[in-house]
């Protein structure tokens, strides 16, 4: 009956082996950044994320200019980028806000000079909004071998990332070395952000190392919980958002971070404890006490 | 738990510290420490106990000097888990989403393997660290959602759950009540009694006498050390607080109608007052609290 034709449009980017890829790399770096996120949003470094996606321009034009992988030079611009802010912030007192705008922004302009001097050398398109679905072999082998490191660290080390970014003098006294262990985050970051810039651009990364850590954190007390959520949101949105723009053409990393803020939306209306709805609960019932 | 460990002992050897804005907050302190000890570290505000305990601890590092702990330098002594620090205040985020009960588990990790992950010793140690600073009831709460003291109480479980031979707290009893106050001296003293070392800054001056067994007055630099009953007299602590304690001083005539030439003299910092009665200069420490107590 009419349930054939639809099943079979709804399987129908699956016949693509472009599509299937582009599904399973997003949903991959969609993890990966998930992760990073649960530290990022804790510590208050959101705009880390940003700033890192656009200090990956200069390297990136160079790159082009040079004629080396373009991955290269994205992170090698973006390990400059996150030791710079690391080492600003410890020989002053700044706050880390205003290191992040002025390394970031000094590295941005220096991408942008190059750019301007140079016109011709960087498809700047493919930077700023990505393009999964037509990835290179050469990329995805790249991305998938970033999020695998990355995932694999991760998963050794992410209690101690937390009792660093915690409470760093207690880390200390048991033995750890919190500013290795912040310059390991980083680096991290940057090579995820890299792995990022292929499915939704340079401008949107930031939501991708945002928004499912900041979901997560509305649903759970536990940090363990949190990555959890965060992954499993950060994947199926990933996931989801690649395969929808098979039918609405294109824009990618537009579905992918609708689809997460939907997310987040929900969380921040129907989370059991932090939501609103359930803020709304509690106040009654301490007004119903009262009286 | 302590088998196999090196004996607990802090050697400051002529020490000096300075802050980056060039104030030199600890000048040329010596003192050492050894097992089975509760020490108090007594002195005014500013007067550089904090500083000294981030030296211990390693956050600092002196300009000149040295400080060694169980005969070790003190990166060798943190790696091997043998000193626990309670801060002054804690500088972390309240907002992380960490339960009371994790926040202890951290005191665990240096006995953890690489991936953290407790086995039933770690947990039995956050079990019993809970009780025995009364928090078990909030074990699952979020670390934000609790009161100033209870806050302090779990800071203090980790450092139990740690079972370091050597612990530094820093101001414990500000802002706990008498009887959150009273469980944290018995807590020292069952320490105490198994061979560790506690090294405690406090205004808190009535309970000095009444629970360590030495004092360092330290005002920049070390006034006087050495065991509670010679060295906490009036007249170091006149030094230590230069005029800056409050003090009342009932003489003999005052008292009595007799020729007993003993007298009352009260000083106090903030908190608890320290009372001495008797003879000039033979006057012995007397404890207010336990005398209200039939
Ligand atoms: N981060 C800092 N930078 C510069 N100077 C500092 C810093 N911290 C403390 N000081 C100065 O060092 C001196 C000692 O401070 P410290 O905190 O060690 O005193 P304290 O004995 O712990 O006092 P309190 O009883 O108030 O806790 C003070 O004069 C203080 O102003
Ligand atoms: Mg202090």
């Amino acid at each position: 009956m009419l349930l054939g034709p639809a099943i079979d449009l709804l399987l129908e980017p699956f016949a693509y082996q472009y599509m299937a890829r582009a599904i399973w790399v997003s949903a991959l770096v969609g993890a990966v950044c998930a992760f990073l996120s649960c530290y990022l949003i804790l510590k208050g470094w959101a705009l880390m994320g940003d700033a890192l996606a656009h200090s990956v321009v200069p390297g990136v034009a160079l790159a082009y200019l040079l004629g080396f992988p373009y991955a290269i030079g994205a992170f090698t611009s973006g390990i400059i980028a996150a030791l710079g802010i690391a080492f600003v912030r410890r020989l002053t007192m700044l706050r880390e806000d205003a290191v992040i705008g002025l390394v970031f922004t000094t590295l941005f302009a220096i991408g942008l000079l190059i750019v301007s001097i140079n016109p011709t050398s960087v498809n700047v398109q493919s930077i700023v909004l990505g393009n999964i679905l037509a990835i290179s072999d050469d990329d995805v082998t790249q991305v998938i071998v970033i999020a695998a490191i990355s995932l694999a660290i991760l998963g050794l080390k992410w209690k101690d990332l937390l009792l660093a970014f915690f409470d760093e003098s207690h880390a200390r006294s048991v033995g750890l070395n919190p500013w290795l262990l912040r310059v390991l985050f980083f680096v991290l970051l940057s090579a995820c952000t890299v792995a990022a810039l292929q499915t939704v651009g340079a401008v949107l990364v930031i939501a991708m190392v945002v928004t499912p850590g900041a979901t997560a954190h509305l649903l759970t007390d536990r940090f363990g919980m949190m990555i959890g959520l965060a992954m499993l949101i950060g994947a199926a949105t990933s996931a989801l958002g690649a395969y929808l723009s098979f039918f609405l053409d294109g824009a990618t990393g537009g579905l992918i971070v609708v689809l997460q803020t939907l997310v987040f939306l929900a969380a921040f209306v129907f989370a059991p404890k932090y939501g609103r709805l359930a803020a709304r609960r509690s106040a009654r019932r301490s007004a119903e006490v009262i009286r | 738990m302590m088998r196999d460990r090196p004996t607990p002992s802090i050697e400051v050897n002529d020490i000096t510290v300075s802050y980056s804005n060039g104030v030199a907050a600890v000048r040329n302190a010596t003192f050492e420490l050894g097992p089975s000890t509760i020490c108090a570290l007594v002195g005014i505000n500013g007067s550089g106990k904090s500083t000294l305990f981030k030296t211990i601890m390693g956050f600092l590092t002196p300009s000149a000097g040295s400080v060694r702990i169980a005969g070790l330098p003190v990166k060798a002594a943190l790696r091997q888990g043998l000193v626990a620090y309670v801060p002054q205040s804690e500088e972390v985020d309240w907002n992380f989403p960490v339960l009371v009960e994790d926040v202890v588990m951290m005191g665990r990790y240096g006995h953890m393997n690489v991936l953290r992950i407790p086995a039933k010793a770690d947990r039995a140690a956050v079990d019993q660290a809970l009780d025995r600073v009364g928090m078990s009831e909030y074990r699952t709460r979020q670390i934000g959602e609790l009161s100033g003291g209870q806050k302090k109480r779990v800071f203090l479980a980790r450092a139990l759950a740690q079972g370091s031979e050597i612990v530094l707290l820093d101001e414990p009893f500000t802002g706990v009540d008498v009887k959150t106050e009273s469980a944290i001296i018995d807590l020292l003293r069952a320490m105490r009694d198994e061979g560790r070392l506690m090294f405690v800054s406090t205004h808190n001056l009535g309970s000095v006498p009444d629970f360590c067994d030495q004092v360092v007055l330290f005002n920049r630099t070390v006034l006087a050390y050495g065991p509670t009953a010679t060295t906490f007299t009036e007249a170091n602590l006149a030094q230590a607080f230069g005029g800056l304690l409050r003090h009342v001083r009932l003489s003999g005539p005052d008292l009595h109608d007799d020729a007993d030439q003993r007298r009352v003299t009260v000083l106090t910092d903030d908190e608890r007052p320290l009372v001495l009665y008797g003879e000039r200069d033979q006057e012995k420490h007397v404890n207010p609290d336990r005398s209200e107590t039939p």
